[in-house]
């Protein structure tokens, strides 16, 4: 019985992802990839997404690393709100986004349908994952090694280079992947936010949408490519927990919610 | 040589650590049970934990007197943590050099670790990471040496050898060195002077010796594993002192001592026989064994307010069991009188 059960799981989960492949031929999708609106949604989402990516590390590490190591009334109320977004229906970040930055929003910007607005939708869906991954990967490095340095004479960021980031590395390095494919992935607020202009902001899954009821092999072959980037991500992040032996973090889904 | 000088005041969780303590180029050990607030007092002074009021100073550099508070990286503190804290991703050598690139490879020799200079803490047994934590801590040429149960970590089979390795080094280095432990064995291996701390403050501080001889309390006798017993001191024939004990057993001591007095008298000095021998020990006392404790050739047993050691072959001889009525006995030379406020 249980054994049914697993085998129906399983048959529903692969199912879809098999029918996309299924229904065109590995050859005719690779010969599809060449077609202009492949080609510019693909660069779209190669930009905007290693920009996104760039401001989601630079920024989510100091800041988790601050939130990991300082005790301060409200901190759960601050973690709480980072991980509001994550929850947060796509089409609601979006109409957000354009409230908070639309020409007549309140920061009277003209962001609106432009590739910044890809980036400033993905960083606000992908980078609170990537945030609460490095905060759970911050908390996990033994306090006392942190002492240790300090009273073997390394200023605060010192500390940070040498001993914090890379025992924290593994579970950073899970965090970044699993932010960068939900980046990749993003829909619903890019949509809202940034329009699906092709060449400027459609990115590969506005494409499929665009695509489905047009030309209905083309938006089989883009979502074959997005199964793939989908799949070495996540064969990435399974690769990262045995990279660092050291790290104490269990990396990738543990719940780490930190206020405790 | 500069002397540390400590005066703390910190709240705890059941109670407040008050404690004034001066350490010049000796080795200082505090000892008491695990919440006496040891660990705090070495926290203070090296920077980790800021006490509600009260003075850290090394030399004529203030470290923290309520104005001051020098951060931990600029206090000359070379602290070897309870499991010794290696950075886990580093070398043995690189863990060295994190606190003074110049000085690794000479440190690492010297204490034996040059072989070992590309292996992960991971790899290393109890003893080494113990010689690597030390190594590390004396790499920023540190001014006072701090160290938090330095054998707690090990078994006790590398115990005894890394105690006397530890104690080797700590002579040679000549640096002033605060140390803490609950064992009053280790305390009295590595340290010139010892400090009983029970619930924050210092309740005897002297050498291993005279906490020994004159325990100022019955908790610092427990500790030191001697027999104190309580009582009143009076007068006897012969020049000796009679102490009659709250349950009116008498005993001798050749030491002059009269009023509320603690019979001191070590473990190996009292004798255990099944009668009471016709010898010329003055005291005997008889009692019920409540326990009974090999330690490996010897053994401790306990019977009424006193414990005895004996070896484990006149353990096995007198068949000396739990419940068992004995005479333990010792002579008026052996008990030595303290003073008790």
């Amino acid at each position: 019985m249980f054994a049914a059960a697993a085998c129906v799981v399983l048959a529903f989960l692969v199912l879809p992802v098999a029918a996309i492949f299924l229904r065109v031929a590995p050859d005719d999708l690779v010969g599809r990839l060449g077609d202009p609106v492949v080609r510019d949604a693909l660069l779209v989402t190669l930009k905007t997404s290693a920009v996104a990516q760039v401001l989601i590390l630079g920024l989510g590490t100091p800041a988790a690393y601050l939130l990991a190591s300082r005790r301060f009334r409200g901190r759960s109320i601050v973690l709480t709100l980072v991980e509001l977004p994550i929850v947060l229906p796509p089409a609601v970040a979006g109409i957000g986004l354009l409230a908070a930055f639309g020409r007549t929003g309140l920061l009277h910007t003209s962001v609106p349908f432009t590739q910044t607005a890809v980036v400033l939708a993905i960083c606000l869906v992908a980078g609170p994952l990537y945030a609460r991954q490095a905060v759970a990967a911050f908390e996990s490095v033994d306090a006392t090694l942190v002492e240790a340095a300090r009273t073997l004479g390394a200023r605060p960021g010192r500390v940070f280079l040498r001993i914090a980031l890379p025992l924290a590395a593994s579970g950073l390095g899970a965090g970044a992947a699993l932010a960068f494919a939900r980046g990749v992935g993003e829909f619903g607020a890019t949509i809202m936010f940034a329009g699906s202009l092709q060449g400027l902001t459609q990115t590969l899954p506005l494409a499929v949408y665009a695509q489905f009821d047009r030309d209905f092999s083309l938006a089989l072959a883009l979502g074959g490519l997005l199964v793939a980037v989908s799949g070495a991500v996540l064969l990435a992040v399974k690769l990262l927990a045995p990279w660092t032996r050291f790290a104490s973090t269990s990396p990738f889904l543990s719940a780490p919610s930190a206020s405790s | 040589m500069d002397t540390l000088r400590v005066d703390l005041s910190i709240p705890l969780r059941a109670f407040r650590l008050e404690l004034a303590l001066e350490v010049g180029a000796e080795t200082v050990a505090l000892v008491g049970p695990s919440g006496a607030g040891k660990t705090s007092v070495l926290r203070a002074v090296a920077g980790l934990l800021r006490p509600a009021r009260g003075l850290v100073a090394l030399g004529d550099e203030t470290w923290f007197d309520g104005l001051v508070e020098v951060p931990p990286e600029r206090r000359r503190v070379g602290f070897v943590f309870q499991e010794y804290a290696l950075f886990p991703h580093l070398t043995v050598r690189q863990n060295v050099a994190f606190a003074g690139a110049e000085r690794a490879d000479k440190l690492l020799g010297r204490l034996g670790l040059t072989a070992l200079a590309r292996a992960r803490p991971g790899q290393l047994s109890g003893g080494e990471r113990q010689r690597v934590a030390l190594a590390r801590a004396l790499a920023r040429e540190p001014g006072i040496l701090l160290l938090d149960e330095p054998l707690g970590a090990l078994d006790p089979h590398t115990r005894a050898h890394v105690r006397a390795e530890l104690r080797e080094q700590l002579h040679r280095l000549a640096l002033p060195t605060l140390l803490v432990t609950h064992d009053y064995a280790d305390a009295a291996a590595l340290a010139d002077r010892v400090g009983v701390l029970v619930d924050g403050r210092i309740v005897q501080l002297g050498t291993p010796a005279e906490l020994l001889a004159a325990p100022a309390s019955p908790f610092v006798a427990e500790f030191t594993g001697v027999n104190l017993l309580v009582g009143e001191g009076r007068p006897a024939a012969g020049g000796l002192t009679e102490v009659v004990l709250s349950d009116g057993t008498r005993l001798r001591s050749t030491d002059r001592l009269d009023g509320s007095v603690g019979l001191v008298v070590y473990p190996w000095d009292v004798a255990i026989a099944r009668e009471a021998p016709d010898d010329s020990a003055q005291n005997h006392v008889r009692a019920r064994i409540s326990a009974v404790v090999p330690l490996g050739n010897r053994a401790r047993v306990t019977l009424g307010p006193l414990t005895a050691e004996v070896t484990a072959a006149s353990l096995e001889r007198l068949r000396l069991r739990p419940g068992e009525s004995v005479v333990a006995s010792f002579k008026a030379t052996a008990a030595r009188l303290t003073p008790l406020g």
